[in-house]
């Protein structure tokens, strides 16, 4: 970094664009063709003479940036090329100054980032008698193509960029460790790198508010405590003189629900006991969603419960019926809470349905963690058989399988897709784990004492272990969203702002019924309803209005009407509709029946010789 | 080894100073925004229980006749001036912003029956039961001077209705004959006469003068020329197109009694109906059913209405002798609307439009409190006209097939049309 820093240093970008001025001596030719040349002959070789060396070393310097961008410009103007010229009506293109534009049109989108910001896919255009709904659908899909490439064009100017790690030449990420990494980062950054020491009461589970801001832990002997975990500053702490199974924030970090010994508890944060909630009783694992304001509890008897904490009032217990609930995850893209089971089963629950909405079979043994990511592509599970799966969980198909020798006890996906395993004390980083079959960890770190509980810091490069010795907060670049949205997370907001999107989030509140498989369902045509109302208006009316008439055979005469005529023409016209459907099925199913009658062939003949028995076959 | 890890300096992300606005650093994200649409819905929810909540569309009653109000007049140039015409014959200028009368004189004696403000805004002109057109200078008469019309024409027969050109000095007038005006002359250009016994309403075409239908009222679409829709005796009210009038183009069916005036939007996308079941309502120009229904328990039987230029109030004339101003838009904000909130009304508009086919969206977009005489009447005519359809579509079911043809609701109310 700082080598190419000298370098910068040394051909400064300021002023290089500056044209030198002219001399009396140097002639009065200063067409830019002219100068273009010299340019072209100083690149190429030095030793040609010239009065002025040091204006044609940067003349050169200067065509040869020309001439790149002329490239690219040529580029894009090959692809704009009727537009543009279209447009502009090819009028030399000038600017004020009398220069010509290099970059004519509005530049280029990169593809990447429109298919970022694509929602949906185009449907087929209304047919044209029905102009009025062509047009509102021709407009509004222009609406949604301007907002999608002006949101592509908002992404290129953000303002961060995500973190990254890479080893010199034969250097392994994942030997490098914390010390050296914190070393090397500026001082925050560095201090992010921590670790408290909280032997008595652990081992601890840790909860990150959803700003990132808030660190809350629950030691298991009933130690909790809520820091701003960047600033140091201690909230609350507190022990509740009982067993702490799980803590886990509520919608922002004034509240935090702690699962006690028997009961579920709600506290602020100065650490008052605001609510203890008698109706959740053993309660093991918690998960919040946040859009919401549900707080979804996975209890030792078997329960899984819904409490709606806007109102403080249970939406659903459904007794899942499988033994100790003690591994659950929660997918952010759709609200659906995941269950691991002793079986080996991991299963999908919303609060609409008392079955579960999929069953997977993922272990051999018992379930150990899941985890799910952002988009909710990808779930990833580790069980007792000591192996990590990682399945599309649209397909609800495996995708990668590795093995841990020690297996994982925790998990915890990134923003930006990291996944951090917790073997033993130690705690593993991946990366990519679905997309290519990973052979190393991309770090490692050991704690203490056991790992406990794991979980990535939102928006920060941070990664939270619990553990038998207290807790470790590791530097792991690259895990967090370098951007945040002002209005949904923000780590910096103030009180007013915190207060405002409270209750804006309080009023877009989503019901618990909107939860399923698929949240983008609410704005899509629901055709069953659509042949209901059809039915039900051919009921009110009594005829069917877009019923197509039956064909009835003229008349015609010198007996071309006989029965057996008539007859005859009615079958030219029968199932005309339907025609199409059936000519096709036909024609697959033939097709499916060659194909297998080649590959049964291929096989006998891979099959090689007869043998004995054939001679019976037909 | 190269690393970079996330730090941010705070000094971008917070505010300055406390006299500066806080700053939101924006991510368009779609993954850092998830359940986009349950929570698009949710605020289309929202914002439609608030549009109810908000719907007060009643603005002021303008008293001070002494009679029912008959009829009333849009001046063409100013939107605070409005003219009403009662059955006593007397006649008030309004100021609607100050929501005052600002000049009372007698007309006629009997009704007012028609008046109009001639196209340049200087005079208006009236008709009344005393078989007479007045022409009035639009100004208050100075102090000392007496109220006096400019011109009088005495007519044959009684005039029941009046309209002017829209940028000529041409009126015209109905009565037993359909009469065409100069303003400088006395004596009519043209008179036509059909064979009908008389004219209800006569009104200028921005394009070219066209005759009416047995109605109470009609108007002519401001936008499209060809159409027009009149009110009509039987409940309904009726958009036909002046090339084919065979079969109007909609039926629009809601009020539970005669129609008695109807009254376009100058958008031309809505109009506004008051009837004689004491209730108004706004129809979008294309829909068989209203939007909106305006009543007050004090309001009789709707005379007269008019939608102002501005697009944004409604005008009532009734019999208990009060002029009522409405919102043209119930839940509306009227005055300045800040930047943010306007873009805030704008996306709460789209968002309810992106959603009001789902089920309990156009439940509550669509509930309105009704009187419960006309709520049991609009149950009663709907009960009568299901079982009229049943019985016919018995008689269909049991007689031979195609001697009893499917006759649809607009073909229905059409007896015949008279070249």
């Amino acid at each position: 970094m700082a080598a190419s820093n000298e370098t910068m240093l040394k051909k400064p970008h300021v002023g290089k664009k500056r044209k030198p001025p002219t001399r009396y001596w140097e002639g009065t030719e200063k067409d830019g063709k002219n100068d273009g040349k010299k340019q072209k002959e100083g690149d190429n070789n030095e030793q040609t003479p010239q009065q002025n060396k040091t204006r044609t070393k940067e003349g050169g310097k200067r065509g040869g940036a020309g001439g790149k961008r002329g490239g690219a410009g040529g580029k894009r103007g090959g692809k704009l090329g009727k537009r543009a010229g279209g447009k502009r009506g090819g009028a030399g293109e000038k600017v004020i100054s009398g220069k010509s534009d290099p970059f004519p049109g509005s530049a280029l989108v990169p593809e990447e980032k429109l298919k970022k910001f694509k929602r949906g896919v185009k449907g087929e255009l209304p047919p044209r008698p029905q102009y009025n709904l062509r047009d509102v659908v021709i407009r509004s899909e222009a609406a949604s193509d301007l907002a999608q490439k002006q949101n592509a064009r908002y992404d290129l100017m953000l303002p961060e960029d995500a973190g990254f790690l890479e080893g010199d030449k034969d250097e392994d990420t994942c030997t490098i460790s914390q010390d050296d990494i914190a070393d090397a980062v500026d001082i925050t950054a560095g201090a992010k790198y921590f670790s408290l020491t909280l032997s008595q009461f652990g081992p601890y589970r840790l909860d990150y508010s959803k700003t990132g801001r808030h660190l809350l832990l629950g030691g298991r002997r009933g130690h909790v405590t809520c820091l701003d975990w960047q600033s140091k500053q201690l909230m609350c702490e507190m022990n509740v003189m009982e067993t702490v199974n799980d803590v886990k924030w509520l919608h922002s970090e004034a509240l935090f629900a702690v699962a006690q010994k028997k009961w579920l508890y709600i506290y602020d944060n100065k650490g008052i006991e605001l609510h203890c909630i008698r109706k959740f009783n053993d309660v093991l694992r918690m998960q919040f969603l946040p859009y919401h304001f549900l707080l979804a509890t996975a209890s030792a008897t078997g329960f899984l419960q819904y409490l709606d904490v806007s109102v403080g009032k249970e939406v659903v217990a459904i007794c899942t019926k499988a033994g100790r609930l003690d591994v659950m995850a929660h997918n952010p893209h759709n609200g659906i809470i995941h269950l691991g089971h002793s079986n080996g089963t991991v299963t999908l629950w919303t609060p609409n349905q008392r079955e579960p909405l999929v069953k997977m079979l993922c272990h051999q043994g018992g379930v150990r963690s899941v985890a799910v990511d952002k988009t909710g592509t990808y779930m990833v599970t580790s069980g007792m058989d000591k192996k990590l799966k990682v399945y599309d969980i649209r397909s609800y198909r495996p995708l990668q399988s590795y093995f841990l020798p020690a297996g994982a006890s925790c998990l915890s996906l990134s923003q930006r897709g990291l996944l951090s395993a917790a073997t033993g004390d130690i705690v593993q980083v991946y990366r990519d784990v679905w997309s290519t079959p990973v052979t190393k960890p991309y770090m490692a770190h050991r704690a203490k004492g056991s790992v406990w509980g794991v979980h990535f810091c939102p928006f920060e490069d941070v990664l939270g272990v619990g553990h038998g010795e207290g807790f470790t907060s590791m530097v792991v670049p690259g895990a967090g969203e370098p951007n945040f949205d002002g209005l949904d997370a923000n780590p910096y907001r103030s009180a007013k702002q915190r207060q405002e999107w409270e209750v804006k989030a309080l009023l877009e509140k989503i019901q618990p019924e909107l939860i399923g498989l698929d949240p983008s369902q609410l704005s899509q045509v629901d055709h069953s309803t659509w042949e209901q109302r059809h039915e039900d208006r051919v009921q009110v009316l009594g005829f069917d209005p877009l019923a197509k008439e039956k064909f009835t055979p003229r008349l015609k005469t010198k007996g071309r009407s006989s029965s057996g005529k008539v007859e005859k023409r009615k079958k030219q016209v029968a199932h005309e509709d339907q025609r199409d459907v059936i000519r096709q099925t036909v024609e697959d199913r033939m097709k499916i029946d060659k194909e297998r009658k080649e590959r049964e062939k291929k096989e006998a003949a891979a099959a090689g010789q007869k043998s004995a028995l054939d001679r019976f076959r037909k | 080894m190269k690393v970079k890890v996330l730090s941010r300096n705070p000094d971008d992300y917070v505010r300055e100073t406390k006299l500066d606005i806080q700053r939101v650093p924006r991510n368009y994200d779609p993954s850092l925004h998830p359940f986009e649409v349950p929570r698009e819905y949710t605020r289309a929810l929202n914002a439609t229980k608030l549009e109810r909540v908000f719907a007060k569309p009643f603005l002021a009653s303008l008293d001070g006749h002494r009679d029912g109000v008959n009829c009333m007049a849009k001046h063409p140039k100013s939107l605070s001036t409005m003219l009403s015409g009662s059955c006593d014959g007397e006649l008030k200028v309004w100021n609607l912003t100050k929501r005052e009368c600002v000049r009372t004189l007698q007309a006629h004696e009997g009704f007012v029956r028609g008046m109009v403000v001639s196209f340049c805004g200087t005079s208006f002109f009236t008709v009344g039961d005393d078989k007479t057109i007045k022409q009035w200078k639009m100004e208050t008469p100075g102090y000392g001077e007496e109220e006096e019309p400019l011109n009088t024409i005495l007519g044959k027969s009684v005039f029941t209705s009046i309209d002017h050109h829209q940028k000529e000095g041409v009126f015209v007038t109905c009565g037993q004959q359909v009469d065409i005006w100069d303003e400088q002359r006395s004596n009519p250009i043209r008179s036509f006469s059909w064979g009908v016994d008389s004219f209800n309403c006569v009104r200028f075409n921005p394009v070219e003068v066209i005759m009416n239908m047995r109605s109470n009222t009609l108007c002519w679409n401001p936008m499209e020329a060809y159409n027009f829709t009149c009110s009509n005796e039987d409940y309904n009210l009726y958009t036909f197109d002046m090339r084919y009038l065979d079969k109007p183009v909609t039926v629009h069916m809601d009020h539970v009694s005669a129609v008695l005036d109807v009254d376009y939007s100058p958008t031309g996308k809505e109009f506004v109906s008051a009837s004689f079941d004491k209730t108004i309502r706004i129809f979008p120009k294309d829909s068989g059913h209203s939007r909106e229904v305006y009543h007050t328990k004090r309001m009789q039987h709707v005379i007269s209405i008019k939608w102002s230029s501005d697009n944004k109030y409604i005008l009532s004339a009734s019999d208990e002798m009060n002029i009522r101003l409405w919102k043209a838009n119930a839940a509306e904000k009227l005055g300045l609307l800040a930047p943010r909130e306007k873009s805030a009304v704008n996306y709460s508009q789209k968002l309810k439009e992106k959603f009001q086919h789902h089920p309990q969206i156009r439940r509550i977009s669509r509930h309105r409190h009704l009187p419960k005489s006309i709520y049991s009447q609009s149950k009663e005519l709907r009960v009568m006209k299901e079982a009229r359809r049943r019985k016919e579509r018995n008689v269909r079911k049991h007689s031979k097939p195609g001697s009893m043809p499917v006759v649809t609701e607009k073909e229905k109310h059409v007896v015949t049309v008279v070249k």
